[in-house]
């Protein structure tokens, strides 16, 4: 039963050289671009200055740590602007090879990266940039003494599940497997943040989604970590997109959230580095 | 054929309201469409259809057989099929005399309260469930005595499924009923209650008789809108298969991972609703 906050140590050490990495990495992705998008003519390739607008793709779980972090963007680099659509990976890979007009994609799991690259839209190979590790949601002060996934089996729990066809489902679905152990839900959610909302609503006494989630609940749920959940661990894949046309901009952006600045919001908000 | 020889330009202008099929509905429409007319109502017409023709085009017709014959599409089919009619009789039996009071009784805040109940019509189906989880959830202001003193909860059952559906289907049978009400003479009822018939007697066989193609049309939309509800089903059912998965759920849960099968799903929905729909509005509709 231990409360999710627990992984402080590496990270103090990182943040001093933060905002060093932070400016090093950006204005090293920008003169990479320069030499990739050279012949591209496009209007930011040939400044070293970024600007322009950068829309973002990217999974539901990312959106506190990422709004935080286009936040940071902004203010280091003055004329920039990066927007947000955040959703559910699959709807989102679904409208980057229909053809929507983003810059960058992160999504919740590879098997939905694998739909935009395997349409050939991604412009750079995908990078793995935070993991995200399941945790069950229990009502505030655990009133059922969940302590294992084991206890979820309890007939007498109303259990949600997140949907075998997104990626919470896919891993709570994995780590069930893992464990050997048969739950029944009384509903599999179509994504983990209606998972967690029956639970915050309290029409569930429980649910099976990500730590991320159960941190940014606050006291709405109290998080019980599971040793089984070290089985199905979702990479979060970032690219840039083929359909990008501020590609210098756009990289600098992947760059931020890759470097020791930005796994520093990420970890705040319980992700786990790759 | 008893109308003028079907040559080619005839053929092309019977299809455009030209003028052979003049002649024919002269005597009950009073002349053919004009064009300022006609050409919009095309496109609104193509607009509408266009959509569904396309899910036709790319269906996956070979693996069709495939994706029909699972059990969760039986499943879904069936239980959606049993929600849609029992949600349809819940809004019969509340609806009816719902419309009846507001087309017959006067009372202060009549025009409020016929708001209220057409809400649902205009309301987002996704805030209808939550408000129905707020009423009617475990933790939910009247739900909370339904769990602690008869230990019934709603959300996850099929119970909760039923009352999603009826919560957004019933405006269309209250309107459709209340219109046709205020279409009827209301004489027919006096006269009956002045030879003796209570109120109540009145309505069941003088009122009731005489509005029963409104009420027919209006169950049949209720049942098909319960059919195709979506948001607020998931929201305070879920999703489980066999208990709440409906067929609009089955078909959002396939598009994630797998389209082919949401085409499939979406059209085994189409077919079933068009069938209902066309084999009941000539009959029921056009009566009223």
């Amino acid at each position: 039963m231990t409360r999710s906050v627990r992984r402080t140590r590496r990270m103090m050490q990182v943040t001093g050289v933060g905002a060093a990495a932070l400016l090093a990495l950006s204005a090293c992705s920008s003169s990479d671009d320069d030499a990739s998008a050279g012949s591209d003519a496009s209007a930011s390739a040939s400044s070293s200055k970024l600007s322009g607008e950068v829309t973002v793709f990217a999974a539901a779980s990312l959106k506190e740590s990422f709004e935080t972090l286009g936040r940071q963007f902004e203010k280091a680099h003055p004329g920039t602007k990066v927007t947000f659509s955040f959703g559910g990976s699959d709807a989102l890979a679904a409208s980057i090879t229909g053809g929507a007009p983003a810059d960058v994609f992160a999504s919740a799991s590879p098997k939905t990266m694998k739909i935009v690259t395997d349409a050939g839209d991604n412009a750079t190979d995908p990078a793995t940039f935070v993991r995200n590790q399941l945790e069950i949601a229990t009502l505030p002060r655990n009133p059922d003494k969940v302590g294992s996934l084991k206890d979820l089996t309890d007939s007498d729990l109303k259990v949600v599940l997140c949907d075998k066809t997104v990626p919470c489902g896919a891993a709570a679905e994995k780590a069930l497997t893992a464990s050997k152990l048969k739950l029944t839900p009384v509903s599999y959610e179509e994504d983990v943040k209606s998972a967690l909302n029956k639970v915050v609503l309290k029409e569930a006494d429980a649910a099976v989604v990500y730590k991320t989630d159960v941190k940014a609940a606050g006291d709405k749920v109290e998080g019980v970590e599971f040793p089984e959940s070290a089985d199905a661990i979702n990479d979060y894949p970032i690219t840039l997109l083929k359909e990008s046309k501020n590609t210098g901009t756009a990289k600098a952006f992947i760059a931020l959230v890759q470097s020791a600045e930005g796994q520093k919001v990420l970890t705040a908000a319980g992700f786990l580095q790759p | 054929m008893t109308f003028p020889s079907p040559d080619k330009a005839d053929a092309a202008d019977s299809l455009t309201g030209g003028p052979p099929r003049r002649r024919v509905r002269v005597g009950r429409r009073g002349g053919g469409a004009p064009l300022p007319l006609l050409v919009p109502a095309l496109i609104g017409l193509a607009f509408l259809v266009l959509p569904l023709v396309a899910l036709l085009i790319r269906a996956p017709w070979s693996s069709m057989p495939d994706l029909l014959t699972s059990t969760e599409v039986w499943q879904a089919l069936q239980l959606s099929l049993v929600c849609a009619t029992a949600a349809t009789a819940v809004s019969l039996v509340i609806g009816v005399p719902l419309a009846w009071l507001l087309a017959r009784v006067e009372f202060p805040g009549r025009g409020l309260v016929r708001a209220l109940v057409t809400l649902p019509l205009v309301l987002p189906p996704v805030v209808g469930g939550v408000a129905l989880l707020m009423a009617l959830g475990r933790n939910g202001v009247v739900g909370k005595w339904l769990d602690s003193w008869f230990g019934l909860t709603l959300p996850f059952t099929t119970t909760g499924v039923v009352i999603a559906e009826a919560f957004v289907a019933m405006p269309f049978l209250v309107i459709s009923v209340e219109g046709t009400l205020r279409a009827a003479d209301p004489r027919y009822e006096e006269a009956a209650t002045t030879l003796g018939a209570s109120r109540f007697t009145a309505f069941r066989r003088v009122t009731l008789p005489l509005i029963a193609p409104g009420v027919a049309a209006g169950a049949v939309l209720a049942w098909a809108r319960a059919l195709g509800e979506f948001g607020a089903t998931i929201t305070f059912a879920g999703n489980f298969p066999g208990r709440t998965q409906t067929m609009p759920l089955a078909v959002y849960l396939a598009l994630q991972n797998d389209p082919e099968a949401a085409i499939a799903l979406s059209l085994v929905l189409l077919a079933v609703s068009i069938a209902v729909l066309a084999g009941l509005r000539d009959r029921w509709m056009t009566a009223s």
